[in-house]
């Protein structure tokens, strides 16, 4: 398990990264982390001509608040985020779902905006951004392009990034007061892909859940926003029937997959099982106060 | 010294090394002039091929040669011989297809070699390995045990109809029909045993050199057993006499079982090395052990118990279809019959008992002995069928165990399985572990934890094997092509140290130190004085290796006979010296005594009189105090014991959960209770791993392996498991042997899967499951679960 | 045609200086080029964890880099852990102590990974110890000896601190 051959580029800035993929294009890959790509490098799965390594554009790696939101630039690492007071108090999902993520030595090394761009559907930042409705900022010649997380994931390990775009930073909104979060999947072991898994943030005024958000991974061919469970504890508030019934829904509202580890039933019934769970830890912490 | 005899839980020498990086495994030599080989693989499970085209590959950077099959045929290399021949009924020979090292005219499974590259680096060898074009016909495929002897299953091998390789039967059926006709219950199962991938962490590696002034060929190769690869190797497949083939196993990162056989890459690479005139390297990568090493388990079975109203057991009936895979590997035949349906007695006194095997061929990787090897396919349907009955008649599990296990004072018991147990407390065992885990309180446990919302379960497993393989005339007798003794020799050096030479290969159990610990004691020498040396033809006298918990019973005792032989002579020697009759002399704590006074010589003193033997029985005894010894078994040994396992399951998403593990084992005497426990825990999540997560699994369809990478083949990780209780008890020593040990390097892989297995479908009886196979991931359990509530 | 590059690294205290093509993995870099064997190839996929590696202080798997990517870089393998010939690392002793270790072959990962664990958690739990050593597979021990280890260890390092 060796790498096939490829000329290697380590740009030192943004702008030259861009330049490269502008020249390179469709045969260029960009190496950020590396946690899932050299894999695929390894099993001569990917045969890229040319690798574009981003990590050494210091100006890549950042975490900071912005517009009451937070932006996190593309290299920075999984295990930086997870330690970050800025990501635990303003956007406390990501950091939930952070944790989860592989094993220490691989989020040491493992990037936000690598799983982004690499877009597998059983892996835990694409369900954060979509559920928070977070923005891709994406750098090319041609200027700077902003996608939605709705409009990012496109279909299996594919995104709307063009070949000649770089996805340079993440911007995550605010986090309304009276928030709780909670990133709960099943996987067959610690650190291994989830089956299933969900990403959920409550935000409760008074007795009514002013604010939902959900979506699952392991769940189809890439993260599914849960709309309709949303609405119903947005509507019904986040009461253990509401909570049951919005499981219901979201187990209806996904497509999975069958594979050699999950039955696309079983993958269904757990999202069922995780949006419940997801919902009662995040509204347990935004009543008590603590995300 | 005291604190470095039996029983002493010595910290390990071999420690150092490995702390610091500083071990020498295959993949960490490099030979002067190297040059790297990479195997071409079959990508298809079956196949004809029509056409190999090597012109590119061997114009590419770096390549020195392209070799395929007929490169082999034209130097009348001989194919992978297997080492045991089973009979089966009415003593039809099983049939034995050919199994060349590089594909000729079929493919039959996936990584099937083909083709072998060499280049001047491993890049280069691996990126010309991609030139080589293959033109395969494809062959409809069958991977199923179940399904392979189908009238409409496509043929791997012209010879064996069916794709049958035996069809073979152990004990008295009448007698079995007969108990059946009369029983009070009978309780049934059917149970898949799970094919596994050993995965030792250490990917398998081998480098070939040959030495053209004296005409040596070297092989260096992760084995567990040098001296079995320089006989199959040399004598079968290359046609190189021994004296002219070294082979050598250095540091071994783990084997169990996977690194016994002789592979075709050992055989490639000691070739090429002569073709090429370079030392040839090749080391497998991840990809490649999964589809060339060779698997384990992978057993479909029916079986049924007799009962009579009482809960006693009157027969055993087992029917089971076993998977070769595309070719005989060197044991594979031996071990769902010799080493399985033999130990089908378990613990018992059954009275009957009859098991019928079917061995089959498919187009998957071939399966041979991995951990446990046939004794924890045993093992597993028995104790499944055990609690079954318990749960089907009402008795209690433990009780129905207590009024049908073999009592201590039968011993030695013959079971009407052909083996003769020698020792063991069963009672005793299950009795202590009963009470380590508090059977009494396990329904407050269980309340406890339905207060959690969780299903609690309880699973007893008890076990016993057949390890100190094996005696010569008995294996010779059941088809193994090879005398199963070991060798040990003892050197003395002229100033009191040893060298202590051995045929048994340690690849994680430790052997430098306990063996070490049973020379200090024996001789009276400072362990620091003793080196185990093992794993080099060109050093060791002989030797049969490392595997089926054999290493302190056989290879332990062997060391005991030579000892024997050195304290024999040393009494000549000191006899002599002191001026007294041999019969005077006493041999204790490491002094030649003349009984009855202060005289003595210590065993150094000895030592170097026999190496500067100025004052020496030279005319009745030669110089030098160096003695070989080998020992052949007299019988198995039987180590022993009881498992107990209590799960949690997670209802809602079928996550399981291990509460609890007791392990009490009898191992007879125990050298480093310290090695021992380890070897138990290591062995305990092994069989953990077949029950909950293991699984090698073939795509039905295209043949293709599902389960190729350690994505997709899950191993326990160290949250998946808690920390066991485990015990040993020494009170029923071997009787057969001098150091009175069993062996323990099994025990936990044979008894662990029934025991998680009974507890999951304790668990999940409750809420109406009654069967699960293994392995109970959280989707299998989850499905029972529906199929249960519908 | 090959895409080389220059590579000057320190590993464990010592600096080296190669040219190798970019291709090149990190662990085939520290293991064949500067032949320090003592770290382990288990997978090349990421998985097993016995080619962990600390890169600036910090665990990594040395089969998911490219040795270029190090140019510049300080690593220690299990090569420098020791803090002389003779003597072992508290964590090493514990290891032998504890009988943490059997084959051998997983026990660098293990080793790298729980040194920069215990530095960031003195006080573990059980349980926080077998989260920590998840990433790092082991066929041999059950885990058991080497959770017992990274206890143990982690009372020596202390020296008496723990509360």
């Amino acid at each position: 398990m060796k790498p096939p051959q490829f000329d290697y580029h380590a740009p030192g800035s943004i702008e030259e990264a861009v330049t490269l993929l502008g020249s390179y294009g469709g045969d260029a890959k960009v190496l950020a982390g590396g946690q899932s790509l050299i894999p695929v490098l390894n099993f001569r799965l990917a045969r890229p001509g040319v690798l574009i390594d981003i990590n050494r554009i210091g100006a890549l790696s950042f975490i900071r608040e912005a517009d009451g939101g937070v932006a996190i630039g593309a290299t920075t690492r999984q295990r930086m985020i997870e330690g970050s007071d800025i990501v635990g108090r303003r956007a406390p999902l990501l950091a939930d779902a952070t944790r989860l993520i592989g094993h220490l030595p691989i989020r040491t090394r493992g990037t936000i905006g690598g799983s982004l761009s690499h877009a597998d559907p059983a892996a835990e930042d694409p369900a954060v951004v979509t559920a928070l409705d977070a923005t891709m900022v994406a750098l090319s010649k041609r200027g700077e392009r902003r996608v939605p997380a709705s409009g990012f994931f496109r279909s299996l390990l594919t995104t709307a990034l063009e070949p000649d775009e770089l996805l340079v930073r993440i911007e995550f909104p605010p986090t309304p007061a009276g928030t709780g979060t909670a990133f709960v999947e099943i996987s067959r072991r610690h650190g291994d892909f989830a089956l299933a898994g969900v990403a959920a943030q409550v935000t409760l005024a008074g007795d009514r859940a002013s604010e939902v958000r959900l979506a699952a991974c392991g769940a189809g061919p890439g993260p599914i926003r849960l709309a309709a469970a949303e609405k119903i504890v947005r509507d019904g508030g986040a009461s253990a029937a509401s909570i049951e019934a919005a499981a219901a829904a979201a187990a209806a509202g996904v497509e999975p997959t069958s594979d050699v580890h999950a039955s696309a039933a079983y993958r269904r019934d757990l999202v069922r099982a995780m949006t419940r769970r997801a919902l009662e830890r995040a509204v347990a912490r935004a009543a008590g106060g603590t995300r | 010294m005291a604190n470095a005899g039996i029983g002493q839980a010595v910290r390990r020498r071999e420690d150092f090394r490995f702390l610091t990086g500083t071990g020498t495994y295959t993949d960490d030599i490099d030979r002067p002039g190297q040059v790297y080989a990479h195997i071409v693989r079959s990508p298809h499970p079956h196949a004809q091929i029509r056409r190999i085209d090597t012109a590119a590959a061997e114009r590419a950077s770096g390549v020195l040669a392209v070799f395929t099959h007929d490169h082999l045929a034209a130097d009348g290399v001989g194919g992978l011989p297997c080492g045991w021949l089973v009979k089966g009924k009415g003593d039809k020979p099983m049939v034995e297809p050919p199994h060349p090292v590089l594909a000729t005219g079929v493919v039959r499974h996936i990584g099937d070699p083909v083709a072998i590259v060499i280049a001047a680096t491993r890049v280069q060898a691996a990126d010309a390995a991609e030139l080589v074009k293959i033109d395969y016909q494809m062959l409809p495929v069958v991977t199923s045990t179940a399904e392979a002897t189908r009238p409409d299953a496509p043929r791997l091998h012209t010879d064996a109809p069916r794709n049958l390789c035996y069809d073979w039967e152990l004990g008295d059926k009448a007698a079995v029909d007969a108990a059946f006709a009369r029983a009070a219950h009978t309780v049934t199962l059917d149970l898949v045993n799970n094919r596994l991938v050993a995965n030792a962490m250490e990917p398998r590696a081998a480098i070939g050199e040959y030495d053209r002034a004296t005409g040596t060929h070297t092989l260096y190769t992760t084995s567990q057993n040098p001296h079995v690869i320089r006989l199959l190797m040399g004598a079968f497949v290359l046609h190189i006499p021994e004296h002219k083939l070294r082979v050598v196993a250095p540091d071994v990162g783990g084997g169990f079982g996977s690194k016994i056989y002789h592979y075709a890459e050992e055989a490639l690479v000691t070739w090429a090395a002569k073709k090429v005139g370079r030392p040839v390297k090749w080391t497998a990568d991840r990809s490649e052990s999964f589809v060339s090493d060779a698997q384990g388990r992978d057993h479909v079975t029916s079986c049924a118990l007799a009962l009579d109203k009482d809960g006693k057991f009157l027969a055993l009936r087992v029917k089971t279809v076993a998977n070769m895979g595309g070719y005989l590997s060197t044991f594979a035949p031996a071990i769902p019959t010799y080493l399985y349906a033999t130990l089908l007695a378990g613990l018992y006194a059954t009275p009957a008992i009859h098991c019928e095997v079917q061995a089959v061929f498919t187009n998957t990787v071939p399966v041979d002995a991995y951990r446990g090897a046939g004794r924890p396919e045993a093992c597993y349907l028995l104790e499944r069928l055990v609690e079954k009955s318990a749960r089907q008649t009402g008795i209690d599990r433990a009780e129905i165990r207590r009024r049908n296990f073999i009592p201590r004072a039968a011993m030695p018991y013959q079971t009407p399985v052909a083996l003769q147990y020698d020792s063991g407390d069963f009672v005793a065992n299950m009795e202590r572990a009963l009470k380590v885990v508090d059977y009494a309180g396990f329904a407050a446990r269980r309340a406890d934890s339905a207060r959690r919302g969780r299903l609690r379960g309880i699973g007893l497993s008890t076990y016993i094997e057949a390890c100190g393989i094996a005696p010569s005339d008995v294996a010779g007798s059941l088809g193994a092509r090879a005398g199963l003794y070991e060798v040990a020799e003892i050197r003395f050096h002229p100033t009191g140290s040893v060298t202590v030479f051995t045929g048994t290969h340690q690849h994680g159990q430790g052997h430098e130190t306990t063996f070490a610990q049973l020379v200090s004691e024996k001789l009276g020498i400072p362990i620091e004085n003793v080196e185990i040396a093992h794993g080099d033809t060109a050093q060791i006298p002989f030797g049969m290796g490392t595997y089926g918990s054999r290493s302190i019973a056989v290879g332990g005792s062997a060391i005991v006979k030579a000892i024997d032989k050195i304290v024999a002579k040393g009494k000549k020697i000191a006899a002599h010296i002191l001026e007294v009759a041999e019969r005077d002399i006493e041999f204790k704590d490491g002094k030649f005594q003349v009984a009855g006074t202060d005289k003595a010589m210590s065993m150094g003193e000895v030592a170097f009189a026999a190496y500067v033997p100025h004052n020496y029985p030279l005319k009745e005894l030669e110089p030098g105090l160096d003695e070989t010894a080998f020992y052949d078994p007299k019988n198995f040994t039987f180590p022993n014991g009881c498992h107990i396992c209590e799960v949690e399951v997670d209802r809602e998403t079928g996550v399981v959960d291990i509460a609890r593990f007791i392990a009490i084992d009898d191992f007879g005497t125990v050298i480093n209770p310290m090695i021992v426990e380890g070897q138990v825990h290591g062995g305990l999540v092994q069989g953990i791993g077949q029950a909950l997560v293991e699984n090698c699994v073939y795509d039905g369809a295209s043949g293709q392996l599902l389960t190729g990478s350690y994505n997709d083949y899950c191993m326990p990780r160290a949250d998946d498991v808690p920390s066991f209780q485990v015990e040993t008890n020494e009170s029923a020593p071997c009787t057969h042997n001098p150091l009175g040990v069993k062996g323990c390097g099994e025990a936990g892989t044979i008894g662990a899967g029934a025991a998680v297995m009974n507890a999951v479908v304790d668990a999940l009886a409750t809420v109406g499951v009654t069967e699960i196979d293994m392995p109970a991931t959280p989707h299998n359990v989850w499905r029972a679960l529906k199929n249960a509530k519908t | 045609m090959k895409d080389m590059r220059k590579v000057s690294v320190t590993v464990n205290g010592k600096s080296y200086a190669r040219e190798v093509e970019t291709r090149l993995l990190l662990s085939d870099f520290i293991r064949h080029e500067l032949e320090l064997t003592g770290t382990h190839v288990g997978c090349e996929h990421g998985v097993c964890g016995a080619c962990t590696i600390l890169l600036e202080g910090r665990t990594a798997r040395s089969c998911l880099m490219l040795a270029v990517q190090v140019d510049g870089a300080n690593i220690t393998t299990v090569e420098g852990i020791a803090p002389s010939e003779k003597e072992l690392h508290p964590l090493q002793q514990a290891f032998m102590d504890n009988h943490g270790l059997q084959c051998g072959y997983c026990t660098p990962g293990m080793l790298t990974t729980l040194i920069e664990f215990l530095q960031d958690n003195p006080d573990p739990t059980e349980h926080e110890v077998r989260v920590a050593i998840s990433g790092n597979l082991c066929r041999c021990t059950g885990y058991q000896g080497i959770v017992d280890a990274a206890l143990d260890a982690a009372k020596r390092l202390q020296g008496g601190k723990r509360a």
